[in-house]
């Protein structure tokens, strides 16, 4: 019964595992895997040697951070509000309209944001152009757009994780929060002694799972917003070998920035699942 | 009786405000490239159009929908979506079943399981990936957006922890009376996980009907584009649209702008529309997934 799915993994996920001695090599797809010269750690030399390298690692680490950190922080809180919202249609009408962006593309989305955000007439520089300020370029200021991808990643994605923190938050047993009125805690000191603590669970779970995607910064997002303006603050490691590898056909050169893209995910990711065993219990299979 | 405080009122107050401005600006963007798509291209530019149309018109529709190129494309998504949903929920049901039988009944079982997580783990890379989808063929073909990633191997785990939780009792039952392996899945378990089965197909069909960038790069001709790369090209990356052929009516009417949003909304309408309807399986499914009881 495994058979068909045990094959074509093989195919589509093992195969191409086996494609990272393209790393070390100076690969020419004329000449195929087996006909190429060996350059042994060459790329490697050539990656870390090009003068955009740092910049590349930095604006990804930066971005993926800010995103993980902020994809934790903000539906924590808006968890914590919604749980505060006594009419159940205004409830669920929330979580049914914040849940939406989610599942529209970064194509939507991009396009969306394009047309918002655009200098000359888009309508957030409209409005502040009508309360007197300057237009910004937004997609184009290496000052704004690491920032406006966090935001809009955010806005697209929060919805999913607050629904998650409110399940958990419905599930906390009430008599902790009798027991805590009777002893004089206001709300905020509810919300503090016993709805955090009460989540606390599947924020570790959610926290650590995050954490294997420290280099993750969404290429798809990031495709879709960029251009070469803002290549200095908004340049990540995937838009780098996508560029190297299918435009620039540095085939070889590519695949070593994937290599180790990889292998650092590997080390992040094994570890997240590690400390999501360790602390909450979680188990993969 | 409780006395409700003047801070708690206010902050109730302010909070539902709050959580309202919230859900509404999830929605804004959409209404708004809405009104620019119906509008005249005069008023878009002069940015007259906020929520409402300006200078109500379907002339970016008409355009958009006679574009061979649009239609085709919205051709080969459907064929995608369609090909690619069926083959990746009979890959995860007939993976995640055996996945999910103890390690007394199944050997080899975590081993299995382990070669299908590892993949989550490492990865080739771009590069390797698609030297190898090109070595086996698919390019240029409808496969080469199904088969590749025939396997979602997420998918597979939240179902085989689903078909765990089901009572050992009832398959123990069944297979006593004489079934085999493959009517204990078809009769048994498959009617009792509809709920997961439910929330993995709308994931695969929205995963599908999104995707763009294997389209992008494993296509070498226009024609055999998906909807959502097509859209890439055309809103994103800005290529213009050919208006030559069209009235001087029409040419007044429309612009690269109203063009652009009235595609955009083309494609997230068939998610806007599924949405309200499926939106409970939707939550049911995260909480299924992450929570556990």
């Amino acid at each position: 019964m495994l058979l068909p799915g045990v094959a074509l993994v093989f195919v589509y996920s093992y195969i191409p595992m086996a494609g990272i001695v393209i790393a070390f090599q100076k690969f020419v797809p004329v000449k195929g895997v087996a006909g190429s010269d060996w350059v042994g750690l060459g790329n490697f030399d050539y990656v870390l040697n090009m003068p955009n390298i740092d910049q590349v690692l930095w604006n990804t680490v930066y971005i993926a951070g800010m995103k993980i950190v902020a994809g934790l922080v903000v539906p924590i809180g808006i968890a914590i509000l919604l749980n505060e919202v006594r009419n159940v249609l205004i409830k669920r009408g929330v979580q049914t309209l914040i849940y939406l962006p989610h599942f529209l593309s970064w194509i939507i989305l991009g396009g969306i944001l394009i047309d918002i955000l655009s200098p000359s007439q888009g309508i957030v520089n409209r409005l502040l152009a009508a309360l007197g300020m300057e237009s910004v370029f937004f997609l184009g200021s290496n000052d704004w757009f690491p920032y406006v991808l966090v935001a809009s990643d955010v806005w697209k994605e929060f919805g999913f994780s607050t629904i998650v923190y409110l399940a958990a938050i419905t599930s906390i047993n009430p008599t902790l929060y009798e027991a805590a009125i009777m002893d004089g805690a206001g709300h905020v000191r509810q919300a503090r002694h016993v709805t955090l603590p009460g989540m606390l669970p599947v924020i570790v779970l959610l926290a650590t799972l995050s954490l294997g995607n420290v280099l993750n910064a969404g290429f798809e997002q990031v495709f879709n917003l960029y251009s070469a303006s803002v290549y200095e603050s908004g340049d990540i490691l995937d838009t780098l070998i996508y560029r190297l590898g299918l435009l620039d056909a540095q085939f070889g050169v590519a695949t070593a920035v994937g290599l180790f893209k990889s292998l650092v995910s590997l080390v992040l990711i094994s570890v997240s699942y590690l400390l999501a065993y360790r602390l909450a219990n979680y188990r993969i299979f | 009786m409780k006395t409700v405080s003047l801070s708690r009122r206010l902050f109730i107050a302010g909070n539902y405000a709050f959580l309202i401005a919230l859900s509404v600006s999830c929605l804004f963007p959409l209404v708004h490239v809405l009104a620019i798509s119906f509008s005249s291209s005069a008023a878009a530019s002069a940015g007259k159009v906020v929520l409402w149309p300006v200078d109500f018109t379907l002339a970016s529709y008409e355009f958009i929908l006679q574009n061979d190129a649009f239609i085709r494309a919205f051709g080969v998504t459907l064929q995608r979506v369609a090909l690619g949903f069926s083959l990746n929920l009979a890959l995860t049901l007939l993976c995640a079943y055996p996945l999910s039988r103890e390690q007394k009944h199944f050997r080899y079982r975590t081993a299995y399981a382990w070669y299908f997580v590892i993949t989550i783990l490492f990865g080739g890379g771009l590069i390797p990936w698609y030297l190898t989808v090109k070595e086996t063929g698919l390019l240029d073909s409808v496969w080469a957006l199904v088969i590749p990633g025939a396997v979602p191997v997420f998918n597979v785990i939240l179902m085989l922890n689903f078909i765990r939780g089901l009572p050992a009792e009832i398959s123990e039952s069944a297979f006593m009376d004489g079934a085999g392996h493959w009517t204990v899945l078809w009769r048994i378990v498959v009617p009792l996980s509809m709920p997961v089965i439910a929330t993995v197909s709308l994931f695969t069909l929205v995963g599908h009907w999104n995707a763009w960038f294997d389209g992008l790069i494993l296509m070498n001709f226009p024609e055999r584009y998906p909807l959502s790369t097509y859209l890439q090209l055309m809103v994103i990356s800005s290529s213009t649209l050919n208006f030559s052929g069209v009235s001087l009516r029409e040419v007044a009417e429309i612009s690269q702008r109203t063009t652009r949003a009235a595609q955009i909304f083309l494609g997230a309408l068939p998610i806007l529309l599924v949405y309200p309807f499926l939106q409970r399986f939707f939550v049911k499914g995260i909480v299924l997934g992450s929570v556990k009881a």
